[in-house]
């Protein structure tokens, strides 16, 4: 069998999942749902870098490189805001992120 | 239509903004906690001089950057009403920030930082411009969302907000990629012509998960679960900058997508944008009759002007687009007003927030309680106001595209919707009075008699904001 765009579309598309299912299924830690985001962006890049050999375009490789740049700020400003969290309520815990209803 | 290759011409108020953010992020971190005050004047004087660059751009239609920027008419219009938000909301919140004392000089620049994201957004042509833009916007609201760093509800909004925000780039970005891969270019226009009737189910599927990205920063149902906890826990210039300019920016860009790029699937886009709407349009009205923190309130009623400003867009017709933006422009100096008014609510120096706090106001505050009386007439829709001309304009359009059964769910929701706005009224015209309130700061007074004013006025002198938002639908088509 030979690995078309088929197969690097349906990875993709798993990895999509698994990173949605890990944020709303997670309940104990926000690090988990950190890295479930960098899951989508990655199951993104994916798609993005196969497409983009499968039309012959470099386009999508910009866009792949500009992504990972992005991400890199995103979960560093994540994670900050993440430790000013933890310095008020001294707990990184999802169940407790509840001070408001909703 | 001008083709402007990389001229740095078309993109002058973007690259004053960016220039100057940078440039006084280095005069604040040198002159220290002194001259805070001094950073929010050149942030404000700024944001100014950005405005009037955009006002008097008497350039026409060009096209940037191999088509990542596009300079319109409706560009020139959104940008407008985006900076007014960012200003109003600046101006407003010197007082508030120094009695938190939280007053910072990253505040303004991380106003302007986003500011720039909305600019850059609102002219997207491309699928990579609208991934930076709204990006840059969402990642300065992320920090200002938790800007008040030692209180646990601010830090909770954060985070929250950073949460879902981060999945629903994730989401916006997924839908991106496909959009590219099934039809081979990032550019609005080229994926256009290539999308003629004959979308694919991997377009289709592209296209929901980018209306997702884009409906929750326009905290649209089902998308829209950050914005009460968001709105409540931030503190409340934040709130109101929430509320006003991102929204600006996340429906115009919304707007040139569908409008731009996917104009031969109408059927496909029609929709999903109808569903939005009316989920939007029946939440906003009934989730906001339980509340009693003004702030939240406000949040659950931007929810529902989102599902009107929808409405227009559901037609996709040029009168649609013109309703959408007579619509964001009335919403805008309403909200500015209302969020004034919560500004103004102190009492001891301290900021109160639940509406039974604005009981019997008309006796202590006369002034403050007619022009936010007025207010909420108009988010109500009552004519002659101008929040009844508002819904006019988007469910013309709508009645002209024979969308009949939406302008009917309409309709009837902004009738409930009309219930809360009123239970202010009759809060502060018909109860018994309860405490006074401190004496208003000078900015929170200006903005909400400038609010007030307008609404009142605006349907005796529509002329000039009706005649600029036609040449602004018009250039998309």
């Amino acid at each position: 069998m030979t690995i078309g765009l088929n197969q690097y579309l349906i990875v993709a598309a798993i990895l999509l999942t698994l990173g949605i299912a890990g944020i709303i299924l997670n309940r104990k830690n926000i690090i988990v749902i950190l890295m479930s985001v960098e899951l989508i962006l990655l199951a993104v890049n994916l798609n993005l870098v196969a497409f983009s050999s499968y039309l012959g375009d470099l386009t999508g490789q910009v866009f792949g490189l500009l992504i990972l740049t992005v991400a890199a700020a995103e979960s560093a400003i994540g994670l900050a805001i993440l430790v000013v969290y933890y310095r008020n309520r001294g707990t990184i815990a999802v169940e407790d992120i509840n001070m408001m209803k909703g | 239509m001008v083709i402007a290759g990389f001229s740095l011409a078309p993109v002058l108020p973007e690259f004053i903004l960016a220039v100057g953010a940078l440039l006084l992020l280095l005069f604040g971190a040198v002159a220290g906690e002194r001259l805070t005050k001094v950073v929010y004047e050149i942030a404000i004087v700024i944001l100014g001089v950005v405005l009037l660059t955009v006002i008097f751009d008497k350039r026409g239609e060009s096209i940037s950057f191999d088509g990542a920027f596009v300079d319109d008419p409706f560009s020139h219009f959104m940008k407008v009403l985006a900076l007014i938000g960012s200003i109003a909301t600046l101006i407003m919140s010197i007082p508030f920030l120094r009695q938190q004392g939280i007053n910072k000089f990253e505040f303004p620049i991380l106003v302007m930082l986003s500011t720039l994201g909305m600019m850059t957004l609102i002219s997207a042509g491309n699928l990579i411009a609208l991934y930076l833009g709204f990006e840059l916007m969402s990642l300065a609201l992320y920090v200002i969302a938790a800007f008040h760093r030692d209180d646990g509800r601010a830090s909770e909004a954060g985070l929250k907000y950073f949460v879902l925000g981060a999945l629903s780039s994730g989401l916006l970005l997924y839908g991106a990629s496909l959009i590219y891969g099934f039809t081979g270019s990032v550019n609005f226009a080229v994926i256009g012509t290539a999308l003629q009737g004959n979308a694919g189910i991997g377009v289709v599927f592209g296209l929901v998960f980018l209306s997702a990205g884009l409906a929750f920063k326009m905290s649209a149902v089902p998308f829209h679960m950050w914005t009460p906890d968001v709105y409540e826990g931030a503190p409340t210039p934040v709130t109101a900058f929430f509320a006003t300019a991102p929204k600006m920016a996340a429906v115009a860009i919304t707007v040139r997508v569908v409008i731009t790029a996917f104009p031969g699937i109408v059927a496909q886009w029609q929709q999903i944008i109808i569903f939005i709407s009316i989920a939007s349009m029946l939440l906003g009205s009934f989730a906001a009759i339980g509340q009693t923190n003004f702030k939240r309130l406000m949040a659950y009623s931007a929810i529902g002007n989102m599902g009107f400003a929808l409405v227009g867009l559901a037609a996709g017709t040029e009168a649609g687009v013109f309703g959408v933006l007579i619509y964001m422009l009335i919403y805008l100096v309403m909200t500015l007003g209302t969020f004034a008014a919560i500004l103004a609510m102190k009492r001891k120096g301290l900021n109160v927030e639940t509406i039974s706090d604005l009981a019997g106001l008309s006796r202590h505050n006369g002034p403050m309680a007619f022009f936010l009386a007025m207010i909420m007439f108009s988010l109500a829709g009552i004519p002659p106001l101008a929040g009844f001309w508002s819904k006019f304009y988007v469910f013309q359009a709508a009645i002209q595209a024979n969308l009949f059964a939406l302008s009917v769910i309409g309709v009837l929701s902004s009738v409930v919707a009309a219930f809360y706005y009123l239970r202010i009224v009759k809060l502060m015209y018909f109860d018994e009075p309860v405490e006074a309130f401190d004496p208003m700061s000078p900015a929170v007074n200006v903005v909400l008699s400038l609010a007030g004013v307008f609404v009142l006025l605006f349907t005796i002198w529509p002329g000039p904001f009706k005649d600029a938002a036609t040449v602004a639908a018009h250039s998309l088509f």
